[in-house]
């Protein structure tokens, strides 16, 4: 009796791309739904032109570049990119914003590096980065969340603020939006307001922001509910958070009228969203056990310096950039000792059989 | 001194693999009909191929030696059973590659006699070196998978001390059992050839390491020992996790050593042996039989009854499923060895060899085709299983990308191809393969070089030794000139006193008788141009 021949191992593969980035989006889940709940129909529809737009630019791109369309797409790598960039963006931006930074995260950064596994940069974070700086105006008109400022608008209302620039009656661009947390505590510092002045304000609630320490809250749940189901590893995040944390101790314990607090630094922003589901990003990120915690460890530093010293109220996507750019670099001085090695060693002398 | 651990500790890395055991342990060991063709290989084992001792057409007894070990790291043949040798040619034999090797087909007689056996009542009394020539010429090889000839191991034992003679009975790859079927049923031949193996090396301490999912094999050892007050074996229980069976990983487990992929056990006093070989190594002391059968699991979902059977080398694949009750309908692949390190069977007309622990049949379910590989995420679930603790995603993406010196550089050599990260591995990316690719074309990078440069060196020699002739030729020449440079300048005496005779006696003629035509001939003589004249 003849067989097909094949290579070892031969048992079935005990884990699936596409299981593992669906795992990704149910952790989404409560972010998402959280943020639904404080800003409203903003964020699904900016949800749904990210994610649309990120499918039908990966679509279009692999026809170009010949490859298996239907079956790529099936990975979720793609969607991934949009639930993150459209989670980033501020809620009742125009639609060609989440058009605009979608197209650039994922046919400049991601495919024309090669497609999934090839891009240096996390796609999502360069995707809001041009934004940021190309579009600054719209990048930081955030709407007020839910129990702050006024009623959060109708499904009707937000589709005409995002695709027709129509605000509703009585209403001016002012009247809607509102300074996030973080840009509200980089003003107010700015102007010497102390500490304790600036979170009595009507923005704060118990741990940071009203509405954003329960956001990022869901996306802590979300993130341990991966690293319960091994999708990701704890290095990246804990190092991020506690780097983040251990940065703005000495600087709040020394002056706790100009320093925000580690709490607040902790749930602001996005804090939770770039630990657990940005930084993990497996492809731009470090891939060495040690390495993750120097690459973590720069993230939540560079965050800390972002947001006290530097000129954008929220630092995640800038510290991930620059430190996916270390990655490669931390890697090859992370490498783990081999066994029956006596140290990990990068410039191995001629290796036997 | 190995210091043993208190408590066996986790290999790095591994995998929870469903053992997949008790399918073929349900009915004891049964013994394998004789064939009608036996196809022995003459490489079963590494190192050289045995050199043939048998004609075409002559008669053979059982566990006759048909082909000799040659040089140092080799093994011997014999015929398995009693029979006339019908063929010595390149059949196709059991091997990754596919590919054809030198064999010798037997058909036998039926009668299955001996060609020699004497039973040793105390095989204890036979010296270290007797054991050893016992072992060598009983062809014995590594039983757990490597083939690695056994009496080479027992002489480097014989020239180091061992401090520890190790039975390896962890048997961590999924659906193989014929080492658990064995210590169940045959206890006493595991423990003696253990004792064997200690009187031979002078070892002072002796373990059997089990996998803590054998209770029963570990207790049947035990009562083994019990029986006959042996107190000096250990064994001792190691967790089940794959590759724990690996002889450095086993080791690692029982001592907390690690031995590095440029060294080997006994650099450390470790002998390490699969439990079958020591039965074959007791088989060979006390009956002086050669190892001509083994153990092995026919198992899988593609077989009808699973069971372990005790075979004759050389006997078809074919014939063994055939005694097992034929193939299920869901037979999808046939594999040799287990389905982690196992390789494909093309056909079943293939022999089974002296390293050959399970013939599998799986199930499409069991063994599904392979899903398409995607790009690497480097995720890195690979480097957390690899128990050499590499960086496998590394490792692919150099050797995707040919870079081999960076694959080197990231330690290639130390991966034991056990197949942890591609089991992980959720991109389906064939990592194994990549490695073996890497390997094979670093190890003919190597040979092509080291062959280009034994080519220059002959080349720069010869280079070398034309130069030095030449000088040699020039020197000699410059001596030979000088000399007879010397010999012109007039230094000769001879020479001299004649002419200084010839000069005097002219002087004289002259003298005598003045005559004009004399002055001519004593110019001609000594002017410049005298050698017109001869």
């Amino acid at each position: 009796m003849e067989f097909s021949r094949y290579s070892s191992p031969h048992l079935p593969t005990a884990n699936h791309l596409s299981t593992m980035m669906r795992d990704v989006m149910l952790a989404l889940i409560p972010g998402i739904v959280a943020m639904f709940w404080y800003f409203g129909w903003g964020v699904i529809i900016n949800l749904l032109l990210t994610c649309s737009t990120a499918l039908l630019a990966e679509a279009a791109i692999l026809m170009l570049r010949k490859r298996a369309v239907v079956s790529t797409l099936y990975d979720g790598t793609a969607l991934i990119t949009g639930l993150l960039l459209g989670l980033a963006l501020p809620v009742m931006a125009p639609w060609w914003i989440p058009v605009i930074g979608t197209l650039f995260a994922i046919v400049v950064a991601k495919q024309l590096y090669g497609g999934l596994g090839y891009n240096p940069f996390n796609p999502a974070m360069v995707g809001f980065v041009v934004l940021i700086i190309s579009f600054p105006l719209q990048m930081t008109q955030w709407t007020a969340p839910r129990g702050v400022g006024i009623e959060l608008l109708s499904l009707s209302e937000s589709l005409g603020i995002i695709f027709a620039n129509v605000l509703p009656a009585g209403h001016t661009i002012d009247s809607i939006t509102m300074a996030t947390p973080l840009d509200n505590v980089k003003t107010r510092f700015g102007v010497f307001d102390t500490w304790s002045e600036i979170t009595a304000g009507s923005l704060f609630g118990s741990l940071a922001g009203k509405g954003w320490e329960m956001i990022n809250v869901c996306y802590l749940f979300g993130g341990i509910w991966l690293l319960y189901r091994k999708v990701i590893r704890w290095q990246i995040p804990v190092a991020m958070l506690g780097a983040l944390f251990i940065m703005s101790n000495p600087f709040f314990a020394a002056d706790s009228d100009s320093f925000a607090s580690p709490i607040f630094h902790l749930f602001s922003g996005a804090t939770m969203l770039g630990a657990f589901f940005i930084a993990t990003d497996p492809v731009s990120a470090c891939t060495t056990k040690k390495g993750q915690l120097y690459f973590g460890a720069g993230i939540g530093i560079l965050i800390y310096i972002i947001r006290t010293w530097g000129g954008y109220p929220d630092g995640v996507a800038f510290a991930v950039l620059l430190m996916n750019m270390a990655a490669p670099t931390i890697d090859y001085y992370t490498q783990p000792r081999v066994f029956g090695h006596a140290r990990a060693d990068n410039d191995e002398e001629e290796p036997s059989e | 001194m190995i210091t043993l651990l208190d408590n066996p500790i986790p290999i790095p890395g591994g995998l929870k693999l469903n053992a997949n055991k008790q399918q073929s342990l349900r009915s004891p060991i049964k013994k394998a009909r004789i064939p009608e063709l036996l196809t022995v290989p003459l490489s079963q084992h590494i190192g050289n191929p045995a050199e043939v001792v048998v004609k075409v057409g002559e008669q053979v007894g059982k566990g006759q030696i048909i082909a000799e070990a040659s040089g140092f790291i080799s093994a011997s043949v014999h015929a398995p059973t009693s029979g006339t040798v019908t063929a010595i040619d390149n059949f196709f034999v059991p091997h990754p590659s596919g590919l054809k090797n030198r064999c010798i087909q037997i058909k036998p007689d039926g009668e299955d006699r001996w060609y020699e056996r004497h039973e040793l009542a105390n095989p204890f009394i036979l010296d270290p070196y007797d054991i050893r020539q016992r072992v060598l010429d009983a062809g014995i090889v590594g039983m757990g998978g490597a083939g690695f000839p056994v009496a080479s191991k027992c002489s480097a034992g014989l020239a180091n001390t061992v401090e520890l003679v190790l039975l390896n009975a962890a048997e961590c790859e999924p659906f193989i059992s014929c080492d658990e079927a064995l210590m169940k049923e045959r206890p006493e031949e595991v423990i003696e050839g253990l004792r064997v193996m200690r009187h031979a090396l002078q070892a002072k301490q002796s373990v059997i390491g089990i996998e803590d999912n054998m209770p029963e094999a570990a207790e049947c050892l035990q009562n083994y020992l019990d029986s006959i007050d042996e107190t000096d074996i250990q064994i001792i229980k190691v967790p089940s996790l794959y590759p724990e069976g690996g002889e450095k990983q086993l080791i690692y487990s029982l001592t907390g050593l690690e031995i590095p992929n440029t060294e080997l056990p006994i650099d450390h006093g470790i002998i390490c042996h699969n439990v079958g070989t020591s039965a074959a190594v007791y088989r060979a002391a006390k009956f002086n039989e050669a190892l001509i059968s083994r153990i092995i699991t026919i198992t899988g979902a593609g077989i009808t009854e699973p069971q372990n059977l005790d075979v004759l080398i050389g006997t078809p694949v074919a014939d063994l499923v055939e005694q097992c009750g034929g193939y299920s309908d869901k037979i999808d692949r046939l594999l040799m060895g287990g389905p982690m390190m196992g390789f494909t069977l093309q056909t079943d007309a293939l022999p089974v060899i002296k390293t050959t622990n399970c013939i599998l049949a799986t199930s499409q379910q069991e063994t599904p085709q392979p899903e398409p590989a995607t790009a690497c995420i480097r995720c890195g679930k690979c480097a957390e299983v690899c128990p050499a603790g590499l960086l496998p995603q590394q490792l692919y993406w150099h050797a995707h990308a040919r870079d081999f010196e960076k694959t080197e550089a990231f330690n290639l050599f130390d991966c034991i191809e056990c197949g942890c990260c591609a089991y992980v591995c959720p991109s389906h990316i064939p990592l194994v393969q990549y490695y073996r690719f890497a390997k094979a074309e670093i190890r003919e990078a190597r040979d092509v070089k080291q062959r280009a440069d034994i080519a220059r060196e002959r080349h720069e020699a010869r280079d070398a030794r034309l130069v030095r002739e030449k000088q040699e030729l020039a020197e000699r020449r410059a001596k030979h000139k000088k000399a007879a440079a010397t010999r012109k300048d007039g230094s000769d005496p001879k020479k001299d006193a004649i002419k200084a005779a010839v000069e005097r006696a002219k002087a004289r003629k002259s003298a005598l008788k003045p005559n004009p035509e004399s002055n001519r001939e004593p110019s001609s003589e000594s002017s410049p141009n005298s050698g017109n004249q001869v």
